[in-house]
């Protein structure tokens, strides 16, 4: 589909390059590119399309060869998401591959990549096996990283004693369990670990738990506008307290259901999300201002989420470690593949949108605490919390 | 747990209750009419609450394809049957009864969606006139045709329909979920505590509509009706009353109750296409608690259900609904424990 809507700028791009001497006629260089445009992980799939048509735009030749972007809807089904990733390298023979929006179909590429030794770049967090020799890389921040900022933030503001709440499955326990870690070090105390299903409509009984605990704070591990109701919940019954959450909440749903309720929330980001308030001397404020200038030229208004940034910075490590090999190998060949792989794992101090990139063999993130700051929803916008 | 801890947890419980009421009534309704429960009650009550939050929103609510697409469907059903019943005359008269008449709350959906400046009560009753026709629609297109079926064979065929329905749900208005504006603001403070305006309006609509209800069974021609076709379906039919026709009443007015339950829980709750799924299965275990033929005692099963949900969610809140559905099993044995087995209602297939 895009393919064809992108056929006319590529011509003329095609032409351009011919034009200008065409060095060699060096090969294409192919980008995979799998995304959830449909289905329930579109709501991330869908910035994930933006931000690579946006990073298309910013960068469409590297190291004097054209980039070629071939995007393929999984319909957020992981069995769809390794069909897709397998078409891409037998039949596209693409050198890298970027996706996808959900955890479970990025694993489920990254088992392709592995076996096919193509090098993947996830925008989403992945966890791989040990055996799988770097051929996965993820542009996020692991979620530990994220929430040590808030708890940092949380010693600094005074806080004694956090109240946990969550969902009651695989994110809950990962929030409070990077919530533990964090907070023993800096003298914190969890007083109360409550939970509740994502689909629940009430979480009276356990708001009012925890207001009967007295914490200094409360902190949520959950996600999008179900993440709303533990703050309507504890505005409801006047708690005074600081309120916490991660950064699965930036979004404008959530914002929009959570309302007043969510005033004064701090949450953990990527700092692309608040770069026009970065101070001059942070290394990512460039990047990520030319990110949102690109996105704007794209699609006509500025990003409102950060997703988009991901896979940006996606490309942008490919470029950049595209940029390194050069003509030491010849697009389309496994040996290009291998090259890339050794190359995205020689990656130094690489400025991206989200943070600055250092990648080590066997390590599948490459962030560190520079990539993250937080936020503070103040009047239903996100600002740079002092 | 403390004294204003236990108050609190029973306002909340009560309200919930509240809307169990409702939602049980209409079920009880239904299932004592037409024999079929009504899985997709809770859906509608959903569609109803996110339609509201559309017009809000200033949008179209996607309701309006949700509607028309069923009116179709039921349009080339009818059509089909008086076909082939040679009744070639009736066919306009059936388009004008199952396309045009459900396309008018979409009209006037159309004409009030993005207008400003629209006192809010207007925006509440097009979102409820909206998701009036949906029951009956979709009761004409799967379970008309089945009428005469066993009770599990409707059962069957209404749980597949409410799977029907909450993936148009998804499909019509997204995965994401929205909350309304509060009905009422302020609240009533009672010796130190506040209990909110909005916890207020949903018990006293509970009260009113469950009175209402009592009202129009016992004193109208159409409630009398109702009631008779619900005790004997071939007596009833003896007497002149039309048990289709009582049978699409009777789900005309279940889905006016899913509509006000909707409107009434949005500002409470967040609501997403599927959360209606939950509050219709807790209605019916108040339904349960009244044997799915009496009012009085599914009004009572209904706050209980409210009650133990809202203290379940303060012990445990992640077994919380386990605690809830798990009253279904002392409930039956106790039903069927002090139940003479007579079986005075053997399984009536008629005619």
């Amino acid at each position: 589909m895009t393919g064809r809507k992108k056929f006319a700028p590529r011509l003329v791009a095609l032409l351009a390059g011919a034009l200008l001497g065409a060095p060699l006629l060096a090969a294409d260089l192919k980008v995979g590119f799998i995304t959830s445009l449909s289905g329930p992980v579109s709501a991330l799939g869908i910035p994930y399309h933006k931000g690579v048509q946006a990073a298309e735009a910013y960068k469409s030749v590297i190291a004097g060869r054209k980039v070629q972007l071939i995007v393929l809807d999984d319909a957020s089904d992981p069995t769809v998401a390794a069909r897709n990733a397998r078409k891409l390298v037998t039949e596209d023979k693409v050198d890298v591959l970027i996706g996808t929006s959900g955890v479970p179909g990025a694993l489920a590429i990254a088992a392709v990549a592995r076996e096919t030794h193509t090098p993947l770049i996830s925008p989403t967090p992945v966890t791989v096996p040990a055996d799988d020799n770097g051929w996965t890389v993820t542009v996020s921040q692991p979620f530990p990283l994220m929430v040590a900022a808030v708890v940092e933030k949380m010693k600094a503001s005074g806080v004694k004693t956090v109240a946990f709440i969550g969902f009651s499955d695989a994110l809950g326990d990962l929030a409070l369990s990077s919530l533990q870690q964090a907070a023993e070090p800096a003298g914190i105390k969890v007083v109360a670990n409550e939970r509740y299903a994502r689909g629940d409509s009430s979480v009276a009984g356990q708001v009012l738990k925890i207001v009967a605990a007295k914490p200094d704070a409360v902190f949520a591990g959950n996600s999008g506008t179900p993440g709303a109701l533990p703050y309507l919940g504890l505005a409801e019954r006047g708690y005074k307290g600081q309120i916490y959450g991660t950064h699965g909440l930036i979004q404008a749903d959530f914002v929009r259901v959570a309302g007043a309720s969510a005033n004064g929330l701090l949450v953990p980001s990527g700092p692309v999300m608040v770069a026009d308030q970065l101070p001059a001397d942070n290394p990512v404020r460039k990047i990520a201002l030319e990110y949102r200038a690109a996105y704007q030229k794209t699609h006509g208004a500025a990003p409102v989420d950060a997703f988009s940034a991901y896979t940006f910075d996606a490309w942008l490590l490919f470029a950049d470690a595209a940029t390194r090999i050069g003509n030491k190998a010849e697009p389309g060949t496994p040996q290009y593949r291998q090259a890339l792989h050794d190359a995205i794992a020689q990656t130094r101090e690489l400025t991206g949108t989200h943070g600055v990139f250092n990648f080590k063999p066997n390590d599948p993130y490459g962030l560190d605490k520079r990539s993250a700051v937080v936020i503070r929803l103040d009047q239903a916008q996100w600002k740079l919390a002092p | 747990m403390t004294w204003d801890v236990a108050l609190i947890l029973g306002i909340d419980g009560l309200a919930n209750g509240a809307v169990y009421l409702l939602a049980g009534l209409g079920l009880v309704l239904i299932f004592s009419v037409t024999r079929v429960v009504f899985v997709p009650f809770g859906d509608v009550a959903a569609f109803a609450a996110l339609s509201l939050a559309a017009f809000e929103a200033g949008r179209l609510p996607p309701t309006v394809g949700l509607v028309l697409t069923l009116a179709a469907l039921a349009v080339v059903a009818e059509c089909v049957s008086l076909a082939r019943r040679g009744e070639l005359s009736k066919i306009p008269r059936a388009i004008l009864g199952w396309g045009l008449l459900p396309a008018l709350p979409c009209a006037l959906a159309w004409a009030v969606a993005g207008q400003q400046q629209l006192p809010h009560a207007l925006l509440i009753v097009s979102a409820i006139l909206l998701v009036v026709p949906i029951t009956p629609l979709v009761a004409r297109v799967a379970l008309q045709p089945i009428a005469d079926a066993s009770v599990l064979v409707l059962l069957i065929a209404s749980l597949a329909l409410h799977f029907l329905l909450s993936g148009m749900g998804l499909l019509f208005f997204g995965p994401e979920g929205s909350r309304t504006a509060p009905l009422v603001d302020g609240g009533v403070d009672l010796g130190g505590f506040m209990v909110t305006g909005q916890v207020l309006l949903m018990v006293v609509s509970a009260l009113v509509l469950s009175g209402l209800f009592f009202l129009a069974f016992e004193r109208t021609l159409i409630g009398k009706s109702l009631r008779a076709t619900s005790v004997n379906r071939v007596g009833a039919r003896l007497v002149g009353i039309r048990p289709a026709r009582t049978a699409l009443l009777a789900y005309t007015f279940a889905s006016l109750l899913a509509g006000l339950i909707g409107v009434l829980i949005a500002p409470a709750m967040t609501m997403y296409y599927d959360s209606g799924f939950l509050i219709g299965l807790k209605a019916f275990v108040a339904a349960i608690i009244g044997g799915l033929v009496s009012y009085p005692l599914t009004a009572l099963g209904a706050l209980a259900v409210g009650v133990v949900e809202a203290f379940g969610s303060f012990w445990s809140g992640a077994l919380k609904d386990v605690i809830v559905f798990s009253l279904l099993i002392p409930v039956l044995v106790l039903r069927s424990a002090l139940q003479h087995h007579s079986e005075e209602e053997p399984e009536e297939i008629e005619a």
